[in-house]
């Protein structure tokens, strides 16, 4: 496996580790103002499983346009930027919705569409770019897509444990969310910095 | 011989009773089971591992309280005459609710309980008094306590026992929540929260008790037990006032089988004596790993 593609790969476990890691963390959020019933999972889970569908599709779409590292770097440095409204204003956002809507399902609902649905449809572009980026060889795509589910599925599910045993017990939800949300945006940076330079190596062998 | 063997028969008859579970309530929570052994009939949570018990009481003297912490509650009535706004966060079988309604028959009582089966199971089978003035809302107690702060309501008595013996909901162990508390509480009211903290959590939660209360009294007559903290009091009583009530209540509650004389040797005031180091962190909603430090 050359460099490139395990950069792709650790990208993608990342973005994996980051959605399940605030997913977990939206419980929490949610709670001061929605209570902790079972339809505040259902109302975090619909929004995560819709916007990364949306995601999907999106990120299929982007994908047959010039696909490239550098272009797969933006989606994680925008992811990024998105991240961090949640750290900013779900506070004001999850007020203003408690006060209009009595129903603590649909005011939930709408809360996580508010703070998650953005963030998660940019981090769900993720996969299929990287499948396209993979792929040179159509006999192997399957292979491919199954490896990159694998890895990033593997990220989710360690962003899941991890967050939920060890770091909220270690530090505030805020400041695991502000830590996503630069790891998604150094990730990003990391991958327009490899495209660039390779670029640039280019250059240089037709050069001479 | 026949001395021994009637001894006998007493011991099997006060231990050795089969408990049988004469009702089971589906629940979007945990399965609800209504277990009744001889003269005593309990409401319990079925867990994996165990069945966690929330509330019980003599079928032929539902007055009589059963837990010891129920009986504790009540030490929260040194501190305050005459109730007439109570708030009960997590309704069991309605025993608070029912005793207070009897103590005050004029008060009116707002029951909030998240799980609509626990309050079908207490009226089915534990005479939960409903009236005009006693209510049950299915809520959860921090959204009903934050659209309470809303409508600008005040409780003067306001009572916590949301925590079951296995799972503490951690929004309702913050400095936030707390904060939304006090908001609600009437000037010169009290909180009474039941709780079983042990431990590392112990000391968080009388350190977020201290930091939005100021000193508290935590009500403790078992080491290895619950204790009760009541909150939010303005001034702390003197031994001669709280002795006047002592004598006020003490045939009111006789019948309760609450004895408010011991309860009110039982009283630890925070103040001067902290039991919790002063840096402990408090916890909030940023940081409540509140079941993951009660170990």
């Amino acid at each position: 496996m050359n460099k490139i593609n395990a950069l792709i790969y650790f990208l993608a476990f990342s973005s994996g580790f980051c959605i399940m890691g605030i997913e977990l963390l939206g419980g929490r959020i949610l709670a001061p103002y929605f209570g902790s019933s079972v339809h505040i999972w259902g109302s975090i889970i619909t929004v995560f499983m819709l916007s990364l569908s949306i995601g999907y599709l999106l990120g299929g779409k982007l994908s047959t346009h010039n696909p490239s590292l550098a272009k797969y770097g933006v989606i994680f440095f925008i992811a990024s930027i998105m991240v961090i409204p949640i750290v900013l204003f779900a506070e004001p956002i999850m007020a203003f919705i408690f006060s209009h809507i009595e129903d603590s399902r649909y005011g939930s609902l709408l809360a996580s569409t508010a703070l998650f649905f953005i963030p998660t449809t940019i981090l769900g572009m993720i996969s299929p770019y990287s499948v396209r980026l993979l792929v040179t060889d159509h006999e192997k795509s399957g292979q491919v897509a199954g490896g990159l589910y694998f890895v990033s599925t593997l990220g989710s599910a360690l962003g899941t444990i991890i967050t939920s045993f060890y770091m909220v017990l270690a530090f505030d939800v805020n400041d695991i969310i502000k830590t996503f949300a630069s790891v998604l945006g150094a990730l990003g940076l990391l991958a327009i910095a490899v495209s660039q330079t390779r670029a640039k190596e280019r250059t240089v062998c037709l050069e001479s | 011989m026949f001395r021994v063997l009637i001894g006998c028969v007493i011991l099997i008859l006060s231990f050795g009773v089969y408990s049988e579970v004469i009702h089971k309530e589906p629940s979007l929570y945990r399965n609800i089971l209504v277990e009744e052994s001889g003269d005593l009939l309990c409401l319990k949570f079925n867990e994996k591992t165990r069945k966690s018990t929330q509330s019980c009481m003599y079928k032929s003297k539902p007055k009589k309280l059963v837990f010891n912490y129920t009986k504790m509650t009540f030490a929260s009535l040194l501190f305050i005459d005459n109730p007439q706004n109570v708030l009960i966060i997590g309704l069991g079988g309605g025993t608070l609710s029912n005793t207070i309604h009897e103590l005050y028959p004029n008060a009116s009582i707002e029951n909030v309980e998240i799980d609509p089966a626990v309050i079908k199971v207490a009226r089915d089978y534990f005479q939960f008094i409903e009236t005009d003035k006693v209510t049950s809302k299915v809520q959860d107690g921090r959204i009903f306590i934050k659209r309470a702060a809303l409508k600008k309501q005040k409780y003067d008595w306001i009572i916590l026992d949301a925590f079951n013996g296995d799972y503490i909901p951690e929004h309702l162990l913050t400095k936030e929540f707390f904060a939304e508390v006090k908001s609600v509480l009437a000037e010169g009211g009290i909180v009474a929260a039941n709780t079983f903290s042990s431990s590392k959590l112990y000391q968080h939660e009388s350190a977020t008790y201290y930091d939005v209360f100021g000193d508290f009294v935590n009500v403790v007559t078992d080491k290895n037990s619950n204790r009760i903290i009541l909150a939010g009091l303005n001034a702390m009583p003197s031994d001669q006032q709280i002795a006047k009530r002592v004598k006020q209540l003490a045939v009111k509650l006789a019948p309760y089988d609450v004895d408010i004389h011991s309860l009110s040797e039982h009283l630890l005031y925070t103040k001067d004596n902290q039991n919790w180091p002063s840096d402990t962190k408090v916890l909030t909603d940023q940081y409540s790993p509140a079941n993951l430090l009660n170990y």
